[in-house]
């Protein structure tokens, strides 16, 4: 019997276009247990936003299977999906688009519990009361209550997100981007509320950013997306000592350290990302990788467990024999 | 012309390096609305010579948009007012101007670089043809000579010049904003003004333009402020650095004295509030409290509010310059006490 919270396996969703299928997520497979978080680094277009919709149902995924709890949602009716909602929830990357601006910070935080009957025979007073707590758990101060979100601040806003998240007392939660466009002072400020929500309500989290520092910061494990493909996946410390996909290798060579000199060696990537309609059957990284040789255009690689947790999808890493680092040739590229 | 012929042509027009090509005096602009006033930019000054870099920090409503729109003299009025300070570039008052003469030294002398390469750009007109337009009006020549020149631009960013018949939506994100760099520097400017030039890319695409950039700036010798909120982009691309809060420069010096010296409380919370890459277990101190109001600025010191070494002579009056090297100045009260330091975050 498997006791992973969350198991998502070979999970696809293609979206149809005239010249093509999009390939935004093709075969991912991961697990995550309780009061963890699992991180989803890549880079704008490499399907990490679709995985996350897909993992709640919120797109209906082509192919694949997400067990909640052994459960898989994606066989549930509307019924039971709308029941089981209540416990996975998403924060939204934009605080200025994701709250309507018509609806006072009352009535935005009360709509999911007024929605999902959360409440029996709810009194406004009751609503109120809730909400108030709710206010004050995610950091909002309660005189705000009457207010609309454009007089309030992108943290605060955030803030109401999360709330609005946390109103159905949820145990999962996808974070899509969520301090992605706020300022450093206020990100850190959202980043320390999530980590201690994450302690106090034992919340099981995916936390989907392109922030390396911020998943670093964050996460127990990091999965790392190129074009639908999970590339890399281990626990953040090992994936941070010793990246091993010439991709993560490239992506975490390019984080900028706020630091003098601290930023000498980088790895320069060519070209662009390239399309995800239709992609051809070979490592989709290819195009741009700098190791670039005769076995990457055989087929996908498959994701195999190179050492005890961390597992890497490249033709030249297999457990126990990793070429880039024998025939240093191939490093200096074309 | 190659490449290297086209370089050659432009660092013969170029500044030596060492002498002042921007300085910016006393700068304040307040934007006047109805009901308030913002005070946007506040007693700002600044010197920037021909070849260096200097960065220009701050979070979102500091007044560093604001005060790169005051250099060009390019502040929507109404409501936006300059109430008092000087601009200079390459020996032109900026803002003693007529619009005729302002047109001839923007993008010759001085061009800027905006954040979203997606609405910079013009979406019915080639790109070709968007690099050709700045040049024609800069320089004495034909349409199918500046053409030429677009085309060199182009491959000078690394973009093959047969897409110079493109339209913009016909590239990437990162192609865009080089797009946008070719058009800032066909003209050959001597300074450079980058407002968040990589915020929109993604951080492989990041480190490719950061990259060019800095090999074009010292190709041809121009003088890049850069604006930006992100220290670690700083850290890559500047000599100086600038910490700007509420529309003042609360922190200024070489990149070593701000990063290895810090000395002002914010510049210090800016730097507690990033993740630590070698240290995932440090926990992050954010910055209390949220960014001053600009329409309400207190009477001390603005950042006073958030900082955990205020006290009342903080609140009560506003701090002056204050220089602790040659290099490096702070506007903090406290360093009135000698024996004041701040915690350091290392």
């Amino acid at each position: 019997m498997d006791s992973h919270f969350l198991e998502v396996r070979n999970l696809k969703k293609y979206f149809k276009r005239t010249r093509g299928n999009v390939h935004a997520v093709d075969g991912v497979n991961f697990t995550i247990d309780k009061g963890k978080t699992l991180g989803v680094v890549g880079e704008s277009g490499c399907g990490k936003s679709t995985l996350g919709r897909c993992v709640l149902r919120l797109i209906e995924p082509t192919d694949g299977e997400v067990l909640y709890e052994g459960r898989d949602i994606c066989k549930l009716n509307k019924r039971e999906l709308k029941d089981l909602r209540k416990e996975m929830q998403i924060i939204f990357q934009d605080p200025f688009s994701s709250l309507n601006p018509r609806k006072t910070v009352l009535d935005l935080i009360a709509e999911p519990i007024k929605f999902n009957k959360l409440i029996p025979n709810a009194s406004k007073a009751d609503i109120e009361n809730r909400v108030l707590e709710l206010m004050e758990t995610v950091g909002i101060a309660e005189r705000l209550i009457n207010t609309y979100p454009h007089e309030l601040d992108g943290g605060r806003r955030q803030r109401i997100g999360i709330a609005r998240a946390l109103s159905l007392n949820p145990k999962f939660i996808v974070c899509d981007e969520p301090v992605s466009a706020l300022d450093v002072s206020i990100q850190a400020q959202i980043l320390n509320l999530l980590k201690k929500l994450q302690k106090e309500l034992g919340l099981t989290y995916i936390f989907i950013t392109h922030d390396l520092s911020v998943v670093n910061y964050f996460s127990n494990d990091i999965m790392v997306m190129y074009l639908g493909h999970v590339v890399e996946m281990a626990p953040a410390a090992e994936l941070f000592r010793n990246p091993m996909h010439p991709y993560t290798k490239a992506l975490l060579s390019a984080i900028l350290l706020p630091k003098v000199n601290g930023n000498s060696e980088r790895i320069q990537l060519r070209g662009e990302v390239t399309s995800p309609i239709d992609p051809p059957d070979e490592c989709r990284f290819a195009k741009r990788c700098n190791y670039l040789c005769k076995a990457c255009s055989a087929g996908t690689p498959p994701l195999l467990e190179v050492e005890p947790n961390h597992l890497v999808a490249c033709h030249c890493i297999k457990p126990g024999m990793n070429i880039l680092q024998e025939q240093p040739h191939l490093i200096s590229g074309r | 012309m190659s490449n290297e012929s086209l370089t050659k042509s432009m660092t013969g027009g170029a500044a030596e390096t060492g002498e002042n090509v921007l300085e910016v005096k006393n700068l304040v602009v307040h934007y006047v609305l109805k009901k308030e006033t913002v005070e946007a930019v506040n007693d700002v000054s600044f010197t920037l010579k021909s070849g260096r870099s200097l960065g220009l920090v701050g979070e979102t409503g500091a007044g560093k948009t604001t005060t790169a729109l005051a250099i060009m003299n390019l502040v929507p009025n109404p409501p936006g007012v300059i109430k008092s300070g000087t601009v200079n570039v390459c020996g032109h008052e900026m803002l003693k101007l007529k619009p005729i003469e302002l047109a001839k030294i923007r993008g010759a002398d001085i061009s800027m670089i905006f954040q979203d390469p997606m609405t910079s750009l013009n979406p019915v007109m080639t790109v070709g043809n968007q690099i050709a337009e700045s040049v024609k009006l800069h320089e004495d020549c034909s349409h199918s000579q500046a053409f030429d020149r677009a085309v060199e631009m182009l491959e000078l960013v690394g973009i093959p010049g047969a897409r110079a018949s493109e339209y913009p939506h016909e590239f990437s994100g990162g192609m865009q904003q080089r797009v946008v760099i070719a058009i800032a520097l066909a003209c050959n400017p001597r300074v450079l003004i980058a407002d968040e030039p990589t915020t929109a890319l993604d951080v492989t695409i990041q480190a490719q333009v950061l990259g060019m950039m800095s090999e074009l700036k010292t190709k041809m010798n121009t003088a890049l402020l850069m604006i930006t909120h992100d220290l670690g982009v700083v850290a890559k691309m500047c000599d100086e650095v600038a910490v700007m809060y509420a529309g003042r420069i609360v922190e200024k010096g070489t990149l070593e004295d701000v990063f290895n010296n810090t000395m002002h409380p914010y510049t210090e919370g800016l730097f507690n509030s990033l993740p630590k890459i070698d240290n995932r277990d440090t926990e992050l101190k954010p910055i209390p409290g949220l960014m001053a109001d600009p329409t309400k600025l207190p009477v001390g010191c603005s950042f006073a509010p958030r900082c955990s070494y205020a006290t009342d002579a903080c609140r009560a009056r506003r701090p002056e310059d204050r220089y602790v090297s040659d290099t490096h100045m702070v506007v903090c009260t406290a360093y009135e006490d000698p024996a004041f330091h701040i915690e350091g975050w290392q």
